[in-house]
């Protein structure tokens, strides 16, 4: 029998406001537990939580990179449960009206495109967290209590691990392209839940689905569906069924195990929160946002190759993250030759970020420096092999005219200066004139690499062969 | 809503349960009673024909009460940590988490 099957993701994002999204209590990571926390984050009796507009402004930039409705008129909602992360018993959120729906991404799959469906996004609040201790208790830090979320919810489109892993990487991008968040898995900013099921071909029914949790990578999303798919195949095949569980990935085996078995749906009792006024969006300040939103990664991609004459491949690559196609259209504002620009980034800028594991925004490499490096070796004042050392004085923060004038590195082109060099090595090596004469090509190069190293590797290489070849021929 | 739902013990038993309560018999009995005379007087209210009249989530008229995105630390961890039952080193402490439940989000 053969099986298809369908994917379910559901998305959360930390926004990467200044405060939370209820209380103005600052949104920061790595401070002593509780450090940042209020009242109003303790969820104490009669407190007034406010609703922090900039986080209504970043689920509207997201609602608009994911091509979603926005709704005019949505509220929250409470959700509740007790767990000890979660001080007022219940969760702020949005559940019968959330502030967009009915997006769509478009994901690549082996060069297939695909719209993937989006079928709600909503904000709401974070839990605060357990640490759980052996001593029979657990210790709870509400500073994360409160830090605002977008929850997206994919429609049924998926239909395979690899496509949700695209799905994944398109997220991330468009999402880490409105600036609204980090989005990093590493670093919790984004965490992903999924289900899947599977049913015979043509049949119109879903199948029961499962659920996987610990999934911290998008690579463990992918392999934790793969081994789910096969899972649910090889017991359909051996006349078993599914039941609904939520199962954990293992990330040493690369199975899932089974955690629990759900029985029934759970029953979080929403209902309107009466605490906050319901959010009024007018097309005017949709408006303005869209206005002032960056660029997203599919119109750059297009203009690199329409305006700036890259290959697709390359304009793919320099639009990954936000900061690397920001860096290059800096590097390019700043006059740098935008292919020079682009090789170098995606060259010597990527190798050094790899090398040292570290973020371009997190270097000393600036596009202005980068530029000004470019155009030295544009106009002929350092050659590309004296650019290699350029290039790392730049990662520590150096003015490259500058050092390159200070180690005296800047390429000799002045055929006035080489004449003399080029004429007295040629004096010394008769042995290599006559081989020239004699039709043995490799004696110039033997003859030019002389000129290098006497100049110390500063003489332009162009030059240099363009004045030996003449007085080679006047021999 | 205008379904004439009757409150019985199960559905309050239940109720009570996702409210981490738990009750004797004799109290069972009672809240029943009392909860089935509480969702008679909303199905009073569904009488009321609501054809066209948009669902109501707030009685304030208000709408889009925000604040700027602007930080302010109001410094109050010392006063909270002393106020909670139990505390050590700046956390608060509870009883060991055994069921690893579901959480937010």
């Amino acid at each position: 029998m053969n099986f298809q099957t369908t994917i379910g993701l559901e998305v959360h994002v930390e926004l990467k406001t200044n405060s939370k999204i209820f209380s103005p209590s600052p949104v920061e990571f790595g401070d002593d537990p509780n450090a940042n926390t209020n009242v109003i984050d303790w969820g104490y009796p009669g407190v007034l939580p406010t609703t922090n507009k900039g986080v209504v402004e970043s689920g509207i930039k997201a609602a608009l990179a994911l091509h979603a409705e926005i709704e005019k008129h949505n509220h929250f909602d409470r959700k509740n449960y007790f767990y000890p992360d979660n001080p007022k018993a219940y969760q702020i959120t949005q559940s019968d009206k959330p502030i967009a729906h009915d997006g769509w991404i478009e994901i690549e799959v082996d060069g297939e495109k695909k719209k993937i469906g989006i079928a709600e996004m909503h904000i709401e609040e974070d839990a605060g967290k357990n640490t759980h201790n052996p001593n029979g208790y657990s210790f709870v830090d509400l500073n994360r209590q409160g830090t605002p979320l977008i929850e997206i919810v994919s429609k049924p489109d998926i239909a395979s691990p690899d496509e949700a892993y695209a799905y994944l990487e398109a997220l991330r991008q468009r999402i880490q392209f409105t600036g609204v968040s980090d989005v990093k898995m590493e670093e919790g900013s984004m965490r992903v839940d999924v289900n899947i099921s599977i049913r015979p071909y043509g049949s119109d029914k879903f199948g029961t689905k499962t659920e996987l949790k610990n999934l911290n990578s998008f690579s463990y999303v992918r392999k934790g569906l793969a081994y789910e798919e096969k899972r649910q195949q090889q017991v359909l095949m051996s006349g078993g069924t599914i039941q609904q569980e939520t199962r954990r990935f293992d990330e040493a085996t690369g199975q899932t195990i089974l955690m629990r078995v759900k029985e029934g749906s759970d029953d979080y009792r929403y209902f309107p929160e009466p605490d906050l006024p319901a959010l009024s969006i007018s097309d005017n300040w949709i408006h303005n946002i869209e206005e002032a939103m960056p660029e997203m990664p599919g119109k750059r991609r297009a203009r690199y190759v329409s305006e700036l004459g890259l290959k697709d491949y390359d304009a793919m690559v320099l639009t990954q993250t936000k900061e690397m196609s920001d860096f290059f259209d800096e590097t390019v504002a700043n006059g740098a030759d935008a292919k020079m620009a682009a090789n170098y980034l995606m060259g010597d800028v990527n190798a050094y970020l790899n090398d040292q594991q570290v973020d371009l925004q997190d270097t000393k490499l600036t596009p202005a420096n980068l530029a000004a490096m470019i155009k030295m070796i544009s106009d002929g004042t350092i050659s590309t092999k004296i650019a290699k050392k350029v290039f790392k004085a730049l990662t520590k923060g150096e003015e490259p005219v500058a050092w390159v004038k200070s180690k005296g590195l800047i390429q000799l082109s002045d055929p006035a200066q080489l004449q003399p060099i080029i004429k007295g090595i040629v004096d010394d090596n008769q042995q290599s004139v006559d081989d020239f004469k004699n039709g043995k090509d490799r004696a110039v190069g033997y003859l030019v690499g002389q000129v290098m190293k006497q100049t110390h590797g500063q003489a332009n290489p162009k030059v240099v062969n363009e004045l030996l070849m003449k007085e080679l021929n006047n021999r | 809503m205008a379904n004439e739902e009757k409150i019985d013990k199960a559905q309050v038993e239940h109720v009570a349960s996702l409210a981490k309560l738990e009750f004797n018999d004799a109290d069972l009995g009672k809240f029943t009673t009392q909860l089935a005379d509480i969702m008679g007087l909303f199905n009073t209210l569904s009488e009321v024909d609501t054809t066209g009249v948009e669902p109501t989530f707030s009685v304030t008229d208000q709408f889009n009460t925000m604040r700027e995105d602007m930080a302010v630390n109001s410094h109050e961890k010392d006063a909270l940590i002393k106020n909670a039952p139990d505390t050590q080193d700046g956390y608060i402490r509870v009883p060991a988490i055994i069921d690893e439940s579901e959480g937010a989000n």
